[in-house]
């Protein structure tokens, strides 16, 4: 059986997305080549050029654009953002980001659930950055997002999995793809999280500061996947407080 | 020893000499810089008291290389250790303190550097500060331009690829009021997609109408957090009222603006105690408002027409680039701006570590993009500089520049909502 991500109807192979923020030719180029990325964010903002160099010309084609709404601090700025990305053909996929705090960059889950629910029925993709709390995770589902995209830690941190076993709780309990973002620092993080039955990993910081870009994402794309197959697989038993006795504590029990 | 800041222009009349010299010399004669004057708000704001009783009490020689080591090994930067690497006690660290404020700005802002161009747009003043170019008392080509000039002035700017721009004018609400001002930012928004102010101080309603009027970033110099050393260097009119200039950045956001810019002019006072104060003030007015968007200047003093001898004093790059890192390490999400008053060496050096924001194509007259730009002469007048600026370099050459050194050079980082 294949094994496809599934966005609002599109199907992806990669499960790797590259995130926004720092950008170069070749961290886009090792992205798509060594680590197999199929969608790149790109912040709005930023794209939104006319003169000199434009980000949207380093995308490669057959590459899915997933602009995000950074720089949005309330629920209609982020509507505005996303609309203005489609005008200038970024598509129907958004990624949501709204913050009320330029130190952390932290996401408000509260204006990010109500921008979720203008766009979903004006037709886009909504991919919802968020805090990892299950109740707003289950209205960002009753808002019509596509996935729920929960910080592992802080953005550009490089802390890894912080908020592990919140987020292992949306992968318990929400049934759509749950994306990881932001803090990924290395790729034993991003395979840890994909073993948890996180759907996807999105990164920048950790490869665009990597001293080997190429040789990097390729890393990020075996750790991914590695990730991917233990969870399909089923993980074995793992024991925790030494070996288990191999006659039975209740082995005496006669009937 | 000190900059010698006063010059008698031979425009003067005997009367006007008289006044300006009773300004220098007799304290009793200038109006009390903590008492607001008429038509200035006074805001509801502890920010003023917090930033001086810190910087009152800041003893930088108390502090040892075993506070610097400590201060670089902690996570998060606190207000001792930034304390700690303001001082003297730092300055054998610098190379450790550029790499750790290399990190944070690479995680906060990736490898962008943004660019923007100042357009002065009216040098009239009418605050006596003895170290600025256009001070009321200097002999200079005074002028405002119409905005059929402005808009000329834009169109050449824009023309150059510039998307932000940043507009100033000379401190004077009779010359250049907030109407003016405003009809500037509605033609600035039809050619660039960033604006930002660096006018004098207004109301908060003021800087609500300049927000309409397309404006959201606002920039104000404190220039001296010493209050003893501003009031004897802001000898006459509004900007020698203290602290309406200092709750200036508060009552902007409290209008709407979506941004503000800090800085002390170093090389007037204690730089050491004016690099404390101003990122206090930043990080103070942040845990009130973290909605908005800050950032910090670090100019240092220029030479000016009319006296080309006034300099930086004991702000040499050394002690520029230590404050830049400590800045960096202590406010990691904030905007650093490193203007053409530094070399180009310096400026390229400094975005490497730390600075996210420089200009270029900057000139800091009135009028003059044309004949600087594309080397045409005007038959129209021009205006004179608020100081000598150091690096000239234009857009394309800054750009070229910054990627050169592997950087994102960036234009537009905004979208208005």
């Amino acid at each position: 059986m294949e094994d496809k991500l599934i966005l609002g109807g599109h199907e992806f192979n990669s499960r790797f997305i590259l995130g926004s923020g720092k950008y170069s030719l070749n961290l886009i180029e090792a992205a798509v080549r060594d680590a197999g990325a199929e969608i790149i964010t790109l912040a709005v903002r930023r794209a939104n050029t006319k003169e000199q160099e434009n980000i949207l010309d380093y995308i490669p084609k057959g590459v899915t654009l997933l602009p995000n709404t950074s720089g949005a601090r309330t629920a209609e700025e982020a509507v505005r953002i996303a609309r203005l990305a489609r005008e200038i053909g970024c598509g129907n996929f958004v990624k949501i980001e709204i913050m009320r705090d330029t130190k952390y960059l932290l996401p408000d889950n509260n204006e990010t659930i109500k921008a979720t629910e203008i766009l979903a029925k004006e037709g886009f993709v909504v991919l919802p950055y968020m805090y990892p709390d299950l109740y707003a995770a289950r209205d960002l589902v009753n808002a019509g997002a596509a996935a729920v995209m929960p910080l592992a830690a802080p953005i550009g941190s490089n802390k890894g999995l912080a908020t592990k076993d919140f987020i292992q709780i949306l992968v318990d309990e929400i049934d759509l793809p749950v994306i990881v973002d932001a803090g990924i620092g290395r790729p034993s993080q991003a395979c840890e999280a994909m073993e948890m039955g996180a759907a996807a990993i999105m990164a920048n910081t950790s490869l665009a500061t990597a001293g080997d870009l190429p040789l990097m994402a390729s890393a990020f794309k075996n750790a991914i996947e590695a990730g991917r197959k233990a969870y399909l697989s089923g993980l074995g038993r793992v024991l925790t407080r030494g070996a288990s006795a191999s006659d039975p504590l209740t082995g005496f029990l006669r009937d | 020893m000190d900059n010698r800041f006063f010059v008698d222009g031979a425009h003067l009349s005997p009367a006007a000499l008289e006044k300006k010299h009773k300004l220098e010399t007799d304290p009793a004669s200038r109006t009390n810089h903590m008492e607001y004057m008429e038509g200035m708000e006074q805001i509801q704001s502890d920010i003023m008291g917090k930033v001086l009783s810190e910087m009152n009490s800041y003893d930088c020689s108390k502090y040892t290389a075993k506070d610097v080591k400590a201060a670089l090994e902690h996570e998060t930067c606190t207000i001792d250790d930034f304390k700690a690497l303001l001082s003297p006690a730092a300055e054998p660290f610098l190379e450790q303190m550029a790499e750790r404020a290399r990190f944070e700005t690479s995680k906060h802002f990736g490898n962008t550097v943004y660019l923007f161009t100042p357009l002065y747009i009216a040098n009239y003043c009418e605050n006596y500060c003895v170290y600025c170019g256009f001070n009321c008392y200097n002999n200079i080509s005074r002028m405002k331009l119409s905005m059929e000039q402005i808009a000329r002035e834009m169109q050449i700017i824009h023309d150059s690829g510039m998307e932000e721009i940043l507009i100033l004018t000379g401190e004077s609400r009779a010359q250049s009021n907030v109407e003016y001002i405003g009809e500037a930012c509605k033609l600035a928004r039809k050619y660039f997609r960033m604006v930002g102010l660096e006018i004098y101080p207004v109301n908060v309603d003021e800087y609500k109408y300049l927000h309409k009027c397309g404006a959201d970033y606002v920039t104000v110099f404190q220039e001296t957090y010493d209050r003893c050393r501003y009031s004897e260097l802001h000898l006459l009119g509004h900007k020698r009222v203290y602290p309406y200039r200092f709750d200036a950045q508060e009552r902007a956001l409290m209008g709407g603006m979506r941004g503000v810019a800090f800085s002390a002019l170093l090389g007037l006072s204690d730089f050491r105690k004016d690099a404390l104060a101003s990122a206090l003030h930043v990080y103070f007015l942040q845990r009130k408002y973290p909605h908005a968007e800050m950032s910090l200047s670090c100019p240092r003093l220029r030479p000016i027409i009319n006296n080309d001898k006034i300099n930086p004093l004991d702000v040499h790059e050394t002690q520029l680039c230590q404050i830049i890192c400590a800045y960096r390490i202590f406010l990691p999400f904030v905007g650093i701006t490193v203007s053409s008053r530094e070399s180009e060496s310096f400026r390229n050096g400094i975005v490497k570590i730390a600075a996210t924001k420089v200009s270029a194509g900057v000139s800091t007259g009135i009028g003059d993009h044309e004949s600087k730009y594309n080397g045409k002469k005007s038959n129209e007048n021009e205006g004179d500089e608020q100081f000598e600026i150091n690096d000239s370099r234009s857009l394309d050459v800054m750009y070229k520049d910054i990627a050169a050194e592997g950087l994102q050079p960036v234009l537009n980082d905004y979208i208005y909502m």
